[in-house]
């Protein structure tokens, strides 16, 4: 299970200020427990994008949202509704994004944060997509994590040491920050690369104090609660 | 005249740079100190450069400043968070130092610590902001400063690049780097006026002062290392030639004739040149001389 939040609205206004219309998707797997991309939130959105002036040409809520196979499959039926629309803003954590964006030609934005749980994942195995900083970037990068793709999780674009487009850590890894630049390039948002943003922070990238407090912490520490009576 | 009043007034500058050693010896950088003050207008410190640790750039800089050396503060991102790089930085102007040099920074990968953790809290563009936050009289979370710095505060720029996304990466970082308060910029190593040229048509627009970044080639392989090595540099095959054809007693003299073939180019083209001597620090009086600065 991973835990996703809504942004503010008036953050998701701003990423799709440069777009008319908007596709709409939502996770029916951890989204819809989190309560911020279920069906319910999908129909939410889109009467507020409405309302905000911009079109919904479709939303769709798919099983599950965490590999590029799954986004595919789940959208066969509304390929022509995803066309019709400037871009895509998707309800999910970081790792759906990253599927979605990899999965469709489009300007791809985060509707959510995803919160740190201090470990717990998904059915994606591993942190190397996303690793749950509660500030997704997404919506600045094309949908690549600069958290996770670049050696050295830079905010403001690449550091200079990259050599032939790898890594200049190793010849095995691609520099995140080019491939950030080609999937911009591709998709026409270049201009994303001038948007000065604030330095990560760092507290949201810590599990919760309250997410600490539940029973399997409390079980785990029940012996030594124990011993101290 | 100071590096500042020098660049702001439109005169050519020149700047070269020194490491600090490992250890507490700085018999060394005072020699330095006294070959370099009167010649270059200002030097910079590396900070820990290549992720290799040894006397940090805020004492060696205060150093030059008792020597009368006004030094060019180099700043990474690696080893300190947002604390510690404002407090440094605060420590920094009480010590005399003027200029910074905001840096990213390598990975500790790369150097003699590789087991240490890169902090990386900050980087180049949003560490400017913090000077420039510093500059107006707050921290970065808007709290005010009993007494405030002034700094000269300038970047680097790689003038080369293998990739499109890498070439033009570096003209929106640039970009960004001025918005964020970068007055000056130093480049990494250019061995072709060529390219250097066609990289100062495309920044000539922001009007922010650019020294070139000069290497001089002690020998061939240092050159065929560089290329097959450091992001940015590529010495072109006629250049390595010159160095391999050249005698044993007379390599010296190629590199330094060299390097003043290539100021000589540059110099119409840009504010200033950085020389980067890389254990040559005595030398480069004689790349100035025969440069005809």
């Amino acid at each position: 299970m991973i835990l996703s939040e809504q942004k503010p609205f008036e953050e998701i206004l701003g990423y799709l200020e440069r777009d008319k219309s908007v596709f709409i998707l939502g996770c029916n797997g951890c989204a819809q427990s989190s309560g911020s991309g279920g069906p319910k939130q999908v129909e939410e959105m889109k009467k507020k994008l409405t309302e905000a002036g911009k079109k919904v040409t479709g939303t769709k809520v798919i099983d599950f949202l965490c590999g590029k196979a799954l986004v595919k499959s789940g959208l066969r039926g509304k390929v022509d509704l995803v066309a019709a629309a400037d871009a895509v803003l998707v309800l999910t954590c970081g790792i759906g994004v990253q599927a979605v964006a990899a999965a469709i030609n489009k300007p791809v934005y985060p509707g959510c944060n995803t919160v740190n749980l201090g470990g717990s994942r998904g059915e994606w195995e591993g942190s190397e997509r996303c690793d749950e900083c509660g500030q997704c970037l997404l919506y600045y990068t094309g949908g690549i994590c600069p958290i996770t793709a670049c050696t050295k999780s830079l905010v403001s674009g690449a550091c200079g040491g990259a050599n032939k487009g790898k890594c200049e850590v190793s010849q095995d890894r691609d520099c995140g920050w080019e491939l950030i630049y080609n999937r911009l390039k591709a998709r026409g948002q270049l201009d994303r690369l001038a948007d000065m943003l604030k330095p990560l922070d760092h507290k949201k990238i810590m599990p919760r104090p309250e997410m600490m407090s539940t029973s399997r912490y409390a079980l785990e520490n029940l012996d030594q609660e124990v011993k101290a009576k | 005249m100071s590096l500042q009043s020098k660049l702001e007034s439109g005169k050519f500058a020149l700047s070269c740079e020194f490491g600090p050693l490992k250890g507490t010896d700085t018999a060394e950088i005072k020699e330095n100190i006294e070959i370099l003050k009167g010649k270059v207008d200002a030097a910079n410190v590396t900070d820990q450069q290549s992720s290799v640790m040894r006397l940090g750039s805020l004492v060696t800089s205060a150093l030059c400043v008792q020597g009368g050396l006004e030094p060019i503060f180099q700043m990474t991102c690696r080893d300190r968070n947002r604390i510690a790089l404002q407090s440094d930085l605060l420590g920094a102007w009480v010590l005399g130092i003027k200029n910074v040099l905001a840096l990213t920074g390598d990975l500790p990968s790369l150097g003699d610590h590789p087991q240490a953790k890169g902090v990386f809290d900050l980087d180049s563009v949003t560490l400017l902001q913090a000077i420039t936050r510093l500059n107006e009289g707050f921290d970065m979370v808007g709290n005010e400063l009993h007494g405030k710095p002034n700094f000269f505060a300038g970047a680097v720029v790689k003038v080369d690049s293998n990739t499109e996304a890498s070439a033009e990466m570096q003209i929106y970082k640039f970009e960004k780097k001025i918005a964020a308060g970068a007055k000056f910029f130093q480049t990494q190593a250019v061995y072709d006026a060529g390219t250097f040229a066609r990289f100062m048509k495309r920044v000539e627009k922001f009007k922010v002062p650019v020294m070139a970044g000069i290497i001089p080639l002690k020998n061939a392989g240092m050159a065929k290392f560089m290329n097959a090595n450091v992001a940015g540099v590529h010495v072109p095959d006629d250049l390595i030639q010159k160095m391999s054809a050249a005698a044993k007693e007379d390599r010296e003299k190629t590199g330094i004739q060299i390097a003043a073939d290539l100021i000589q180019q540059m110099k119409p083209m840009c504010q200033g040149v950085h020389i980067m001597a890389i254990g040559w620090e005595k030398k480069v009086p004689s790349i100035i001389q025969a440069a005809g600065l």
